[in-house]
């Protein structure tokens, strides 16, 4: 079989990396209202923009990761994803000012300073995270029938993050901690768990290039 | 053994209703309702007496009360406090009040400074239209509404230099607050649209672990505050200058040399001198809020 040579992620490893990436998400989204009244207010309108930029960069993110993970999917390229997310994620803490000062300057209407904002703030590295479900599908399915089956724990795992990330957030982190604390709390999460998909794909290449070179050497 | 529980429940869904029908506010006739994507507004009149609530269901006091038959008479006194500004700035010209309601202090303000400049600033439209339906309130060449955010109203005035020298911060509607006009960054931007003689005056809460939050907060931002309190009101006024605040007796002969103007409006202005403090009453050492940290809504309740 083809898949046997490859070292696959253990299921509980991509449970809770997509656990995270869910949990993740979610605390961004909450706090982006809290990021962007300053400049466009608490208003209704700016959650819309919010949740509209989240729901489309969402979008975006699940058809690229769907699409990558039909190309030799493997555990470095899903590292990548909690990396690219985290660096990309580091412009909302270091820059919100300046990327919020111009559009408020230029765009006279909160509701289109707010949505302009978002896109600017939230769209990539919010679709990189999407990109982490589908890829994640990839990655525990074994087989054809189990697919839909995989495909449903997986979405169920990540939209329980989702959900305590919310709660966590708006009932609890906003009252422990600033903003961009919270936000660094994200990026360290997500490159922790990079690290950790990468040192157990280090670990699972060894032992079966260990094993491999016993075969061999018992054939010998 | 089913019966009993059966009747037990029914007891209790009984008493649920009872409880919600002697708590609701509304006694009075409701004459209008109205769902805003903010809000639930309701007006209700109940003799002479109309009041604009908000959120009756969840049990939200009065935002404005109107004497329909004398309606200069101002009902409520956290509205009646927020005149004690006048002891610092008797003669305002450039005057911003952010947050509507009933639109009560604005057109009191209109009526006693004819040609003063006046910008309200109200978030929610249907505000506006209740308070120009149900309560008298109408715009006029020299005040001007704008739905608007009160953050992003400030922030434009800023930018644009312009300056007031009586503003009234009136956005908390007692059920949530909006934690972004909290925060010293807000604070920071209502400073810098103030004339050196300036005066602030802020309708807050006297209540709650809140409050040594808010205080430290302006005290962090202007320095030296005036707590005005009365016994009868849950509201604290917080007022305020860039200016050193001016000793108890220049307040009290302010007081007397206005007090006949505000007669008609019901304002015991002689009253106020005396209950305005700077004392520190607060917890100094309770964190700044900032935009970084502003749970105002969270800390209410702790």
């Amino acid at each position: 079989m083809e898949q046997s040579d490859k070292p696959n992620l253990p299921r509980a490893v991509v449970v809770s990396a997509a656990f995270i990436s869910g949990f993740c998400i979610m605390t961004v989204e909450m706090l982006g209202v809290r990021i962007m009244s300053p400049y466009f207010g608490g208003s209704l309108s700016v959650w819309g923009s919010i949740i509209t930029i989240f729901m489309l960069s969402l979008a975006l993110g699940y058809l690229w990761g769907g699409k990558l993970s039909t190309r030799n999917p493997n555990a470095v390229t899903y590292s990548l994803f909690f990396i690219g997310a985290a660096v990309f994620s580091l412009p909302i803490i270091l820059m919100a000012d300046s990327i919020m000062r111009p559009i408020f300057l230029a765009i006279e209407d909160p509701r289109y300073g707010s949505l302009v904002a978002s896109v600017f703030m939230y769209l990539v590295p919010t679709s990189i995270l999407g990109m982490i479900s589908p890829y994640s599908v990839r990655l525990l399915v074994q087989s054809r029938e189990h697919s839909g089956q995989m495909a449903g724990i997986l979405f169920f795992v990540s939209t329980i993050g989702s959900a305590l990330g919310t709660l966590g957030t708006t009932f609890y982190f906003v009252l422990w901690f600033e903003v961009n604390q919270i936000l660094w709390g994200v990026v360290s999460a997500l490159i922790l768990v990079a690290a950790f998909i990468l040192l157990t794909n280090f670990v699972l290449n060894r032992s079966r290039a260990v094993t491999r070179l016993e075969q061999y050497e018992n054939q010998m | 053994m089913k019966i009993r529980c059966d009747v037990t429940a029914l007891r209790q869904v009984i008493a649920v209703v009872a409880a919600v029908l002697i708590c609701l506010p509304a006694q009075g006739e409701t004459i209008h309702e109205e769902r805003s994507i903010y809000r639930d507004i309701t007006v209700v009149q109940n003799g002479d007496r109309r009041c604009l609530i908000f959120n009756a269901v969840r049990g939200d006091r009065n935002q404005t009360c109107v004497d329909v038959n004398d309606r200069d008479r101002l009902v409520f006194d956290y509205t009646r406090m927020s005149f004690a500004g006048l002891l610092l700035r008797p003669n305002p010209t450039r005057i911003l009040v952010a947050g509507l309601g009933g639109g009560s202090i604005p057109l009191t303000l209109s009526d006693l400074f004819p040609d003063a400049q006046i910008d309200v600033v109200e978030i929610d439209q249907a505000v506006v239209n209740v308070a120009k339906e149900y309560f008298f309130f109408a715009e006029n060449a020299n005040m001007k509404v704008t739905v608007n955010d009160a953050r992003v109203f400030v922030k434009r005035a800023g930018l644009a230099g312009e300056k007031y020298d009586y503003i009234v911060l009136d956005a908390f509607t007692g059920d949530y607050i909006p934690e972004h006009l909290l925060t010293r960054e807000f604070l920071g931007e209502v400073k810098a649209i103030m004339t050196p003689d300036a005066v602030l005056v802020a309708n807050t809460f006297s209540t709650s672990a809140f409050y040594d939050h808010e205080s430290v907060t302006y005290r962090n931002v202007f320095g030296e505050l005036f707590n005005f309190k009365i016994p009868t009101s849950g509201n604290r006024i917080i007022i305020t200058s860039l200016n050193p605040l001016p000793p108890r007796g220049d307040l009290t002969s302010a007081a007397r040399n206005i007090v006949g103007r505000l007669e008609k409006y019901n304002i015991p202005m002689l009253e106020y001198p005396n209950r305005m403090s700077t004392r520190v009453d607060w917890d100094m050492s309770k964190r700044v809020l900032t935009d970084q940290y502003s749970p105002a809504n969270l800390l209410r309740d702790n």
